[in-house]
């Protein structure tokens, strides 16, 4: 489904040349759930991003269902109408409607008809539990509603996978579960998922295979029983000591 | 309440500070011995036209039917044809039955016309409009270029608006006019229009520019993601939202425009300011026509700030 073979990219700032991304391989298999955790500054969104082309990356390749990001000759556009995204900050379009925010890309890149597209949207809605919010604006929203709104706007599109940035790290506590739920009904319905999140516990309950990043680097990988009971590395060690 | 009773003092020194402009201006006007004639500036505003009616064939007076003040005559030509004319019943120069020629005067017809303030303004409007859409596309496309990938968009726009910001509209004008009018065989209207949209375009660029550079980066990715085209996102998610944000400084702009539409007089296209001259030249009545025309200016611009304001206030539904 997704193969990642020794993707690194680095940013050239004033203060150097930093390697966020420093040679990571892996591949995830349709409908795997992988999560990634790593301490901040550790690459983990960075390389989530080069998956739909938000960052271009500097060496390797990304192959998404057989198409190479890193060929010049690759539509990035379509590559990104199969993969989903969901951000920290939730992102969504501010002067349309929750409805809205569900159909415009449905209508511009899927071609959709208006009617299809909002049929669709509604029922996307009642899957994260808001039907009722189809006409408010974003802002009338809580943080949870929000990122569920994010979620069933990827979701439209009928993605092949589906990338997480984070999604409950800018949410007030109280709100996350509602979240999380929404994802772990994703996973169990079969979507193909990348999680970066600090959420131990459901990196635990959800994940089919844990990686662990540091330095741009895949330190380790592994089950989540193995990787949060017995984990090899030290620094992973370390890092679950500061988490947990 | 208690708010009100408070502020009062100060609403009352507002006033106070108002007469005593009012009462300053008086009193110095009254020094210098100024012959104020306001009676002398309706009619350039409106006036009643006193229009030459002529027979258009050689033929005769049929009859004349006065009613009033108007008198219609009906003229009856040597091939039997019928035509008929209304005239002010005290101008009438036929009488029944007479014999005319081609051209001669039948009398006289009273027209409301617009007078040289109200045809000055107009020329005003339609130039300031016109010069406004094409200064929007141009700021917008600009604007854009400005933040654009490309070096090359990125330089010209640089270009183009730095050499326009650092020169003054009325050397624009006059090298549109003199220079470019003549190299280019175009017409002043043309030349004014163009100096006036390209001087605008130029500042509504740079306020596009800053208007698409505050929305978040997050929309760009979050739209992107979803596989829309830079174009697309661009149309359907950056700008609207930037338009909200900028229609402020931009109404200002336009503002600005028709104040600034002022300057062609000096190419001598007709507007609003140069009608007020013309008027003054036949009346000297310098005071009261600046005064008129300095109103007129302002009653404009009042009405489209408060358009914007309106539109404004539609926009911040999704607030």
């Amino acid at each position: 489904m997704i193969k990642a073979e020794n993707v690194v990219k680095i940013f050239a700032g004033r203060s150097g040349v930093v390697r966020a991304v420093d040679g990571v391989s892996t591949e995830v298999a349709r409908g795997e759930v992988v999560v990634v955790i790593g301490p901040s500054g550790s690459g983990k969104s960075t390389f989530l991003r080069c998956i739909n082309g938000l960052e271009t990356f500097t060496e390797g390749h990304i192959i998404i269902d057989g198409v190479d990001l890193a060929d010049k000759k690759t539509n990035i556009n379509k590559v990104r109408a199969e993969v989903g995204m969901v951000f920290q900050q939730f992102n969504l379009f501010p002067h349309k409607t929750v409805l809205e925010n569900l159909t415009l890309a449905q209508c511009r890149v899927r071609k959709r008809s208006k009617k299809v597209a909002e049929e669709k949207a509604q029922a996307l809605l009642k899957k994260v539990g808001i039907p009722e919010k189809a006409t408010e604006y974003p802002s009338r929203l809580s943080g949870g509603q929000q990122q569920r709104v994010a979620i069933a706007r990827a979701l439209a599109m009928d993605p092949k996978v589906m990338l997480f940035d984070e999604p409950t790290s800018a949410l007030d506590p109280e709100m996350v579960g509602e979240v999380l739920d929404v994802m772990k009904q994703l996973a169990r319905e079969g979507m193909t998922m990348i999680v970066v999140t600090h959420e131990m516990g459901f990196a635990r309950e959800v994940a089919d295979r844990v990686i662990f990043m540091d330095e741009g680097k895949v330190v380790e990988v592994g089950t989540p029983e193995h990787f949060f009971t017995n984990p090899k590395e030290e620094r992973a060690k370390l890092f679950l000591k500061q988490v947990l | 309440m208690k708010a009100r009773d408070k502020t009062w003092p100060w609403k009352l020194l507002l006033v106070a500070i108002l007469l005593g402009v009012a009462a300053g201006t008086w009193g110095a006007i009254k020094k210098i011995d100024y012959k104020w004639r306001w009676y002398r500036v309706p009619e350039y505003f409106f006036y009643l036209a006193d229009d030459v009616q002529k027979i258009p064939f050689d033929g005769k007076v049929g009859s004349i039917v006065k009613d009033g003040a108007t008198a219609r005559v009906t003229l009856i030509s040597e091939t039997s044809e019928e035509r008929v004319i209304k005239v002010e019943s005290e101008s009438l120069k036929v009488s029944e039955g007479e014999d005319l020629f081609e051209g001669d005067i039948v009398g006289f017809e009273k027209n409301l016309r617009l007078g040289p303030l109200m045809v000055g303004l107009w020329t005003t409007l339609w130039l300031s409009a016109i010069s406004s859409v094409f200064a929007l596309f141009l700021g917008l496309f600009t604007g854009i270029a400005r933040v654009s990938k490309n070096i090359t968009l990125r330089g010209l726009a640089m270009i183009y608006v730095e050499c326009i910001r650092g020169t003054p509209l009325l050397v624009q004008i006059f090298i549109a006019y003199f220079f470019l009018g003549t190299v280019f065989n175009l017409s002043r209207n043309v030349c004014g229009i163009g100096a006036l949209a390209l001087f605008a375009g130029a500042y509504v660029a740079e306020i596009v520019r800053a208007g698409v550079q505050s929305i978040p980066k997050g929309q760009m990715e979050a739209s992107r993601s979803l596989g829309m085209t830079a174009f697309q996102t661009m149309r359907d998610i950056i700008l609207p939202q930037a338009f909200k944000k900028i229609l402020p400084p931009l109404s200002g702009q336009f503002i600005s425009l028709i104040k600034d539409s002022s300057l062609v007089s000096v190419i001598a296209i007709t507007d609003l300011t140069k009608s007020g001259r013309e008027i003054i030249t036949s009346t000297f009545a310098t005071f009261e026509v600046w005064l008129v025309v300095a109103a007129m200016y302002l009653l404009v611009t009042s009405v489209l700030s408060q358009l914007v304001y309106y539109m404004e206030r539609r926009l911040a539904v999704s607030d």
